[in-house]
């Protein structure tokens, strides 16, 4: 994983390293993290607007399913992406 | 009614908890070990709460405080007759024929759970205060920065401006450099003094004023820039790099004009005003709410049992009024005993009751205080700027509501017809205070009588296609047409 990642080095035992898809794109993640905070920590912080214009939208801000600006298509399902939990393989889409 | 556990027909019990928190788990330890069926319900997929949220599979080698306290819980959790229902949503509650229904949506799809009482431990909730640009990608709030941190060990930047008011101030800051980050200041909207007027009720708890004064030093010797009496007006700039604009406010909130601003230069803003009963639940359930800012706001009204105002309903924790995690578990407790009681399981002089109930009044006296430290003045919310956006969701600034005010609306739910106000996915959960406390001002109207939002299935989105499960259109009953 990239030294410019996000992930705290001190003081942590992570699960085993996998990566998922998120538009396309293959981002490095870590058994037990959600996939928001796996986007967050490979520096992805924002979600393109769900209407396709105006300004783009958090891909974080609660990180506990109140605000809902997270919510992201996972395998074709809409879920928030704080709530859920990464897996090898998975296709993470910005829009449905 | 049957005193064995475990008897009764399947998704049927004595007593459903909402939340796995410190509340929640306690109450419902507590009615398990009293020999109740308890079912316990949360949507993250193990206990703590936020305050020791933690995930599987990511753990500190050395666990601080709060983990052991959190990895105990949920021992003690797993360990008791418990029937837990973790990674559950849920989106409605109701009253029907003298039991509780509680409707989640869990990993195996819909469930409901029947109960004959219902304690709600949905906790707190954080409270924004929008400033221009509080919308943009890398602002978070303080409470997610917390979670980022504590249960997924991961930075919320590298350089990061951390604001708002009250204690997780301090609590982000410390565990930002802790994990290797650095802040490029404390931005807080109480003046240096104002944990001074608190002393009395602080002191009742001297081993966490011993660890705010530690947390302080820390932040002096990392050179921490803390601008006391400031509050965050502006952040801009582009996806890496932000710029944070920190203005002087008096006591009342309003903006100092003689006193120059500041600018930060950061990569990452964390704000919050401090915590809010989350009360969806209990509004959705119909019962009696009252208005105390110094319980964090609107909260369910509960007696000295931690009952609601309607038969077999409870509450506790944060989401009864914020008094915070030492007196939870205490609530939580409390109200198992009375659902015990009333359901006719327990001699009513049970002793125990009393010596818990001073022990949730003594910890309550330092949560309160906290809380109180943790508000801004009418002032802060009186000059947000006419397009900062107060509802993010159906992006709306501040002019539009404070148009439709001035045609008239007079409530909250005056303010969400008009203008769709807190009816995006939040469901009013970031903007309904900002909403409230913009008619206040505007209409001199009291908090009471502006109100708050009506209670509404769902109590957050949920997937359609989940909630219906597969089914075969031939199975749908279908209404025989009538002879012409």
């Amino acid at each position: 994983m990239s030294n410019s990642d996000l992930r705290i080095t001190r003081n942590v035992h992570r699960g085993a390293p996998i990566r998922f898809q998120f538009d396309g794109c293959g981002v490095d993640a870590y058994e037990g993290e959600s996939v928001a905070a796996a986007l967050w920590a490979s520096g992805i912080r924002a979600l393109p607007a769900g209407d396709g214009d105006g300004p783009p939208v958090r891909a974080l801000f609660c990180a506990m399913g109140v605000c809902q600006q997270c919510t992201v298509s996972v395998d074709g399902v809409r879920v928030e992406a704080c709530r859920t939990t990464v897996r090898a393989g998975l296709d993470v889409r910005s829009r449905p | 009614m049957s005193a064995s556990p475990h008897a009764g027909p399947a998704g049927s019990c004595d007593v459903a908890v909402l939340g796995a928190g410190p509340a929640g788990a306690a109450a419902a330890i507590e009615a398990s070990a009293l020999g109740l069926r308890v079912a316990l319900l949360d949507e993250q997929p193990i206990a703590g709460g936020q305050v020791y949220r933690a995930v599987p599979g990511i753990a500190p080698v050395r666990a601080d405080r709060d983990r052991a306290e959190g990895d105990r819980l949920r021992s003690t959790v797993a360990d008791a007759n418990i029937e837990r229902h973790f990674c559950h949503r849920v989106w409605h509650v109701e009253r029907v024929d003298d039991e509780w229904r509680v409707h989640a949506l869990g990993p195996e799809g819909p469930r409901t759970v029947h109960a004959a009482a219902l304690i709600v431990a949905t906790g707190a909730q954080e409270r924004h205060v929008p400033f221009a640009g509080w919308e943009r990608p890398g602002v978070i709030g303080l409470a997610a920065a917390t979670v980022l941190i504590k249960a997924q060990r991961i930075l919320p930047g590298r350089n990061v401006v951390v604001a708002g008011v009250g204690p997780l101030l301090l609590v982000v800051a410390k565990a930002i450099i802790e994990g290797g980050g650095r802040v490029a200041a404390i931005v807080d909207a109480n003046a240096r003094g104002d944990w001074f007027a608190h002393a009395r009720d602080l002191v009742s708890r001297p081993d966490l004023v011993a660890r705010g004064i530690g947390w302080i030093r820390t932040m002096r010797s990392h050179g921490v820039p803390m601008l006391h009496g400031h509050i965050l007006r502006t952040v801009d700039g582009d996806t890496r790099s932000l710029r944070a604009v920190a203005a002087p406010i008096g006591r009342d909130g309003h903006p100092h004009a003689e006193v120059a601003s500041t600018e930060l230069l950061c990569d990452a803003v964390c704000c919050g005003f401090g915590l809010m009963p989350a009360t969806d639940v209990t509004r959705l359930a119909g019962a009696a709410h009252a208005f105390d800012p110094a319980r964090g706001g609107w909260h369910v009204i509960v007696d000295a049992d931690q009952r609601c105002d309607l038969p077999g309903l409870y509450a506790a924790g944060d989401g009864a009024g914020v008094t915070g995690a030492a007196a939870a578990p205490l609530q939580g407790r409390i109200a198992a005993s009375a659902v015990a009681r009333d359901l006719g399981r327990m001699d009513a002089n049970a002793r125990g009751a009393r010596g818990k109930k001073r022990g949730s009044v003594r910890a309550a006296r330092f949560g309160t205080a906290m809380t109180q430290l943790a508000s801004v003045g009418d002032g802060a919310i009186a000059s947000i700027p006419a397009d900062v956006i107060v509802c993010q969701c159906e992006r709306l600034s501040r002019r539009v509501l404070d148009g439709a005010i001035d045609d008239g609306c007079a409530t909250i739910n005056d303010l969400k017809s008009a203008t769709r106000c807190g009816m995006g996915p939040c469901g009013g959960r970031l903007c309904e205070d900002t909403a409230a406390r913009l008619i206040a001002i505007r209409t001199g109207r009291t908090r009471t009588d502006i109100g708050q939002a009506t209670g509404r299935p769902p109590l957050r989105p949920v997937d359609l296609d989940a909630l219906a499960g597969t089914f075969d259109y031939d199975a749908l009953p279908m209404p025989v047409p009538s002879p012409l």
